[in-house]
């Protein structure tokens, strides 16, 4: 196995190592039937997301069309090709969270980071998914920043609440609540 | 196994489909999806039908017949569900049939008309229309795609090469390269057997119509045109003659009338290739036998540019056993603009060549680089048979009344050795009728000169033949078993390369990237079955036998281009203008 070194600024692995990673992986596995959904499962928690030079690995060493593993990639909402941020920004579109601002919540969060749902921002600190209801329908609208619940929140307070994040420091008033209560 | 439909009595072999079952009634079951030996999916639901004590209507193209089964085709309940599924198609559809490429020519449209669909009663949301023109030689326009899925069939498992496949889901699905990207950064061969299969306009050859008019109407350029074998075979299609209508002076005719200023064959390069090609395959024996020297082998052919990309493509390491003869179209092109150029006392410079082929992928092919040996682009426009049909309507030729006429001289001239170039096999076997000659002094033994072992559809055949008699230059070749095969369709290149890899021994092998050979092509007219493709094949050895001149080597304007210009085989000019090189490209 090659020896893994980790990035001297952050202690992260970088991509190229976790490629290298990859083939072991790979090698494991080539030679399974129905091998593709597992070995992507297994990619994506490796990189944090399913980058391009994976997929073209993972194509050519399974001997499968790269445009088949793109397709099954495209095909399940579990997977993503764009790099995860930092902080994983969840706003509620469920029906009580939609019909108390929910949507212009997800504007504000939009326009503030610069970036759709779906994407990461350029710095990968942020990104921005849409959710069905977390359970804290009475004081929606809710969004989800990584473990924590933020509730009733306001469109124009999005801002701050990012800046809470940027700098690395949880917001002090808010109860955290885990996933699915009610 | 006897059935019933619409009350009629057939018997077929059991695992026979309903679909089969009532062609061979006669009565026809219309489909979008179905592909008959490639793709039976079930996936456009056109090809419902009613089975008696069945509670819904079933797809007929996946389910067998069985035994006293009742089928009813044509019933009120069948032809409300067909009208529905194809209306919703439309709804879609995002498509203007008059500006269409496949106006007159779409299943789509003459399957809406036979359902007699005169209005939409649905409102759908249009597909995007996303139109990739990325690549030389296919325009793909997802808006138009109803998600058949020939083309994903066709091109992963026919080409063996899976460039396309469903992207993403629900009704953001489309039928595209990974991720939906362009063509041009994948590795697409650009064989357009997706195009040839393909039921509407979603997937068509980039064309090259309007710089053709261009060209002909241009004051100082001179028109050149090169028409490859197999257009003959089935040209006559788009002007509703039965498959098989040979058509060759009839096309020369029209060529002359649409302004093109000289009409010359792809055939006098075809024989040009052989010479070139089959020199190429005595000097490889001649280093492995005699000398024992290291070689590549066996010898690919070269001529067909979508199995060229395929190899450069997945098999890089069989790069030196390809043939460095350039296809008989870019040979055209580089003898047009020299020596056909100075002959004329033409300035190459306004010498514009067109070639009409049956393929696409040569579009692709005549804008590599390097073809530019003559000092000028060598091609500057490729139409395929489709595009030739459609620009003799555009002129109003009544095709079908035109007089027979000839080639124009010396690049006109060919052998019977040339028009089966257009059908696999054939290259082999014009090979092997020069080589043989050259080896023993005598004819090919076989009759009508024809290597039967290697004719006919099967995806891949095999010969040996054992070398006796041999003259004495090349005694060395004697009892020398000479082993060929010949495979046509990417998939079975692919068998047959994994064949060699694991031992096997082969001295020469053809390969035609469509299925058929060039008679299959990518831009032939549409849509292309095994009986289309045999009726095309009889015709081409027709017009084989029908040449008083069938061996490559005895073409008169051959011998005289060797002796003005060429001076031998392989030599130096010949290296220049007609052989090239490839090279290895990155596999996405
Ligand atoms: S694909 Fe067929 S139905 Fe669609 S616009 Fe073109 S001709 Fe009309
Ligand atoms: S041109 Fe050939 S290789 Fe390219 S997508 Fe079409 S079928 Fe596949
Ligand atoms: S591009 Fe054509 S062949 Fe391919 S799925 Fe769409 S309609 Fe069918």
């Amino acid at each position: 196995m090659s020896d893994v070194k980790t990035c001297a600024c952050c202690g992260e692995v970088s991509e190229e190592q976790l490629l290298l990673q990859l083939d072991d992986v790979l090698a494991q596995n080539r030679s399974k039937e129905g091998a593709l959904i597992p070995v992507l499962q297994i990619a994506q928690t490796m990189f944090g997301y399913l980058p391009k030079a994976a997929l073209k690995k993972i194509a050519l060493t399974l001997g499968k069309p790269y445009s088949e593993v793109a397709g099954v990639v495209g095909f399940y909402s579990f997977f993503s090709t764009m790099p995860r941020g930092k902080h994983l920004v969840r706003v509620c579109l469920g029906t009580a969270c939609y019909v108390r601002g929910g949507k212009q919540v997800l504007e504000s969060f939009r326009k503030h980071l610069g970036i759709d749902v779906g994407q990461t921002t350029e710095d990968r600190m942020f990104s921005l998914e849409v959710a069905r209801c977390f359970g804290a329908c009475g004081l929606a609208p809710a969004v989800m920043i990584d473990d924590d619940i933020h509730q009733r929140v306001k469109a124009a307070r999005v801002g701050e609440i990012i800046d809470q994040y940027r700098k690395e420091k949880k917001p002090a008033k808010v109860k955290t609540q885990k996933k699915g209560g009610k | 196994m006897k059935l019933t439909i619409n009350a009629i009595s057939v018997e077929v072999p059991e695992g026979t489909t309903i679909l089969a079952a009532a062609a061979q009634a006669g009565i026809k079951i219309p489909t979008l999806c179905h592909l008959e030996g490639v793709q039976s999916i079930g996936a456009c639901r056109v090809c419902l039908v009613e089975v008696e004590g069945a509670k819904t209507l079933v797809a007929s193209c996946v389910m067998p017949v069985m035994e006293g089964m009742k089928v009813y085709t044509n019933t009120k309940r069948v032809r409300e569900a067909r009208r529905m599924v194809v209306e919703m198609l439309l709804s879609e559809h995002d498509g203007n049939c008059q500006t269409c490429n496949r106006n007159n020519d779409c299943e789509l449209q003459s399957v809406a008309f036979d359902l007699g669909i005169t209005d939409i009663t649905y409102q759908g949301v249009k597909g995007r229309n996303e139109v990739d023109a990325s690549t030389p030689a296919l325009v793909r326009d997802n808006g138009k795609c109803i998600k058949c899925r020939r083309c994903v069939t066709v091109c992963t498992q026919v080409q063996a090469v899976g460039a396309l496949f469903p992207q993403f889901r629900g009704f953001k699905t489309v039928i595209g390269p990974a991720f939906n990207s362009d063509l041009a950064d994948v590795s697409c061969v650009q064989c357009g057997q997706c195009a040839a299969v393909c039921p509407v306009g979603a997937i068509v050859e980039n064309s090259h119509i309007e710089r053709v008019w261009a060209a002909i109407e241009h004051p100082s350029k001179t028109v050149v045109v090169q028409t490859a074998p197999a257009v003959r075979a089935a040209l006559g299609e788009c002007f509703g003659n039965p498959p098989g209508t040979l058509v060759t002076g009839k096309m020369v005719a029209a060529l002359r009338r649409m302004g093109f200023d000289v009409i010359f064959d792809t055939n006098f390069t075809a024989d040009l290739t052989i010479i070139e090609e089959g020199m190429e395959l005595l000097k490889r024996l001649t280093t492995a036998v005699r000398d024992k020297q290291p070689v590549a082998l066996p010898q690919f052919t070269s001529c067909s540019p979508g199995w060229i990309k395929f190899a450069e493509t997945y098999y890089p390491e069989f790069i030196p056993n390809l043939s460095t003869c350039k296809s008989p179209q870019q040979m055209f092109g580089a003898i047009a603009k020299t020596y056909w150029a100075k002959k004329a006392g033409k300035d190459p410079k306004n010498v514009y060549v067109v070639s009409i082929m049956p393929c696409v992928a040569k579009k692709f092919e005549a804008q590599r680089p390097e073809m530019d040996d003559s000092g000028f682009v060598d091609i500057d426009a490729v139409l395929t048979t489709r595009e030739l049909g459609r620009m003799i309507r555009q002129a109003g030729i009544d095709f079908n009344a035109l007089p027979d006429e000839d080639y124009d001289r010396i690049l006109g001239t060919s052998t019977g050795a040339a028009d089966i170039f257009a059908n696999t096999g054939g290259v082999m076997e014009a090979a092997l009728r020069t080589a043989y000659e050259v080896i023993t002094g005598r004819n090919l033994p076989f009759e009508e000169l024809h290597v039967t072992p290697l004719a006919g559809l099967e995806g891949i055949k095999k010969a040996a033949m054992t070398i006796t008699g041999t003259l004495p230059e090349y005694s060395f070749l004697e009892g020398v078993v000479l082993k060929v095969a010949v495979v046509h369709a990417l998939g079975n290149a692919k068998r047959i390369i994994e064949e060699i890899k694991n031992g096997e021994i082969y001295h020469f092998v053809e390969v035609m990237t469509c299925p058929g050979g060039c008679i299959g092509g990518g831009g032939q007219p549409r849509l292309t079955d095994n009986e289309k493709r045999k009726k095309r094949i009889e015709a081409i050895y027709k017009e084989d036998e029908g040449k008083k001149l069938r061996k490559s080597h005895d073409n008169p304007k051959i011998k005289q281009i060797y002796g003005e210009f060429l001076n031998m085989p392989l030599g130096k000019t010949s290296h220049h203008l007609l052989h090239t090189e490839y090279i290895k490209r990155e596999r996405v």
